[in-house]
């Protein structure tokens, strides 16, 4: 069972009493006791604040933000990290984010382009070394469809001007270049370079088509698959699901997507969100300019599949919302077969959750559906509007803590107890070695995908398979006394 | 002099989404809704007010405006 509120608020100030006064002040605005009958969060969490110095957070940077998350998973552009070396190397194809083709003849995600900085390029600028290497990619990759520059650091503090550099090489090379300004510096976090890669595709490139001739014939049933990147195949997961039910989906954005597919996007008839919060932006966007309505929608788990069909169908007509049905019929004997098989292994089991943009909430649902649940939940990054999301989806007491330090996450693990703890790599192998089982929530631990029906299969193999592993039982400090066979055997 | 978003949301409420910083009200009321004139002082949900000045046809949603704290 779930703390009831009370516990949890006193948990939260044990926890803080080990900081000092003004550090626990600041750190008590990010950490509450959930109450699933509040519609806001402005009055009860701060969120979306600056990290406080001393602490441990596990967030990135708007760089990482833009390149790693928005931009990254398009396929068919070579995505440039301007500045020194590092950066780019160490966020090189380690998201799991898929994409179908052939590495350097149509997609280019899993190399490292970077202008690779030197003290000189920083004194005198790196314009003109930007140059040579957008020629350079035009002449090595003829048939990447485009190039983004992602700003490092440096670029925003030498002033270095990039935008008129994709102008004049976009003209010469005859493709599209888009200058994004993501420094890391800019922000709080990933999100904001989330926010600037948004407002870079919409400035540089589903503009393009404007007033142009369409470049396909339009159905009535056009969507696009917003906020969805890859991860682990999930794009695909979801994107049959939607052809299932007789939808078309036009452009992915952005895991397996390409730059034609987002200057498809404004004649689509729906935009389909699945991260609202890596993807709002450009959603409100085309809501505004071409009319196009958008809607959030939750593919973790039979529920909450069958809940987001529904609503997704009655945007159309008798037609999509029969086939809604007819899908969801057909694939609730599978559920229930998946149900039959795991739950009785994972009921009761509490998780407690810490990630990224939609998951703290999203896949509440499909834990739910294993009859597991979730007793604490936070986000990296997130904005008041997630919060807003996030209260009636979790249940009563659950703790929620926004930006959580490395401290309070082990603090409250260690009096929590959970049975299962959701997060990223730079967590995994702290839990692990307090002997809790532990699953890589970003990008699957290896595995997926965990969207639609054939991702939630995978997901409750991979819950049972973490959850109910032997090993946890042998993790034993080496200064403690070993356990009894029997011991064992009773825990 | 904020730069907002007006939109309606699925259950047709008027929504003011404040990009700047993540905030999404519903506005309770607005002082001209009438087809000759629209805006005026709008109260949120959160209990602020805003001033938009009026358009003289209620304009397509959603849209971008200036308004401003009052
Ligand atoms: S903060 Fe700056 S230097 Fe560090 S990874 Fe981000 S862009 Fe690179």
């Amino acid at each position: 069972m779930a703390m009831n509120r009370e516990e949890s608020d006193k948990l939260i100030q044990e926890v803080l009493a080990v900081y000092p006064e003004e550090t626990g002040k600041q750190r008590a605005k990010h950490l509450m006791a959930n109450d699933p009958e509040l519609e806001k969060s402005n009055k009860c969490i701060v969120a979306n604040k600056k990290a406080l110095p001393g602490v441990m957070t596990q967030r990135g940077c708007a760089y990482a933000g833009s390149k790693g998350v928005v931009w990254g998973p398009v396929k068919d552009t070579v995505n440039i990290s301007h500045g020194p070396i590092g950066c780019g190397q160490f966020s090189r194809a380690g998201r799991r984010n898929y994409v179908t083709g052939f590495s350097g003849i149509n997609i280019f995600g899993d190399m490292n382009f970077s202008s690779d900085f030197q003290e000189k390029d920083v004194v005198f600028g790196g314009d003109k070394k930007l140059d040579t290497l957008i020629s350079e990619i035009d002449g090595l990759f003829p048939l990447a469809k485009g190039i983004s520059i992602q700003s490092e650091c440096p670029i925003g503090l030498i002033g270095d001007d990039i935008e008129a550099v994709a102008k004049k090489k976009a003209k010469e090379i005859g493709k599209t270049v888009v200058p994004v300004r993501c420094e890391g510096f800019r922000g709080v976090s990933q999100s904001l370079g989330h926010h600037v890669a948004n407002d870079s595709l919409r400035d540089w490139v589903i503009s393009k088509r404007d007033g142009k001739e369409p470049t396909f014939e339009s159905t009535p049933y056009d969507v696009a698959i917003t906020g969805d990147y890859n991860i682990g195949g999930d794009a695909w997961a979801s994107r049959v699901l939607m052809e299932e039910i007789g939808l078309r989906v036009v452009a992915q954005w952005s895991g397996d997507g390409s730059l034609p597919e987002f200057e498809s996007t404004p004649r689509v008839k729906l935009n389909l969100l699945h991260c609202y919060r890596s993807m709002n932006y450009i959603s409100r966007h085309m809501e505004e300019k071409y009319g196009i309505p958008w809607l959030e929608y939750n593919f973790f788990g039979p529920t909450k599949i069958v809940e987001s069909l529904r609503k997704i169908a009655a945007r159309f007509d008798s037609t999509i919302q029969e086939n809604a049905e007819r899908v969801i019929a057909k694939y609730q004997p599978t559920m229930d077969a998946i149900i039959a098989k795991y739950r009785p292994r994972l009921e009761g089991k509490r998780v407690m959750l810490f990630v990224g943009g939609l998951r703290p909430r999203h896949i509440v649902g499909a834990y739910e559906d294993l009859g597991m649940e979730v007793i604490g939940a936070g986000y990296e990054f997130a904005h008041n509007d997630d919060y807003d999301r996030t209260f009636k989806e979790l249940q009563d007491g659950a703790l929620i803590y926004d930006d959580a330090t490395s401290f309070e996450l082990e603090a409250f693990a260690e009096r929590l107890k959970p049975d299962l703890i959701g997060s990223g790599i730079k967590e995994k192998y702290v839990f692990h070695k307090m002997g809790i089982p532990f699953r890589q929530m970003h990008s699957w631990d290896y595995s997926g995908p965990y969207h639609g029906y054939d991702g939630f299969a995978i997901f409750a193999r991979d819950m049972d398979m973490t959850v109910n592993n032997p090993c946890w039982k042998n993790v034993r400090a080496p200064w403690k006394p070993a356990v009894s066979e029997d011991e064992a055997a009773a825990a | 002099m904020p730069n907002v978003m007006l939109r309606n949301n699925d259950s047709g409420e008027l929504v003011f989404y404040l990009a700047k910083k993540d905030q999404e009200e519903i506005v309770v009321s607005i002082e001209h809704s009438g087809p000759e004139s629209w805006g005026g002082e709008m109260q949120l949900s959160d209990g602020t007010r805003f001033y938009l000045e009026p358009f003289d046809k209620p304009p397509k949603l959603p849209i971008t405006v200036r308004v401003r704290r009052l």
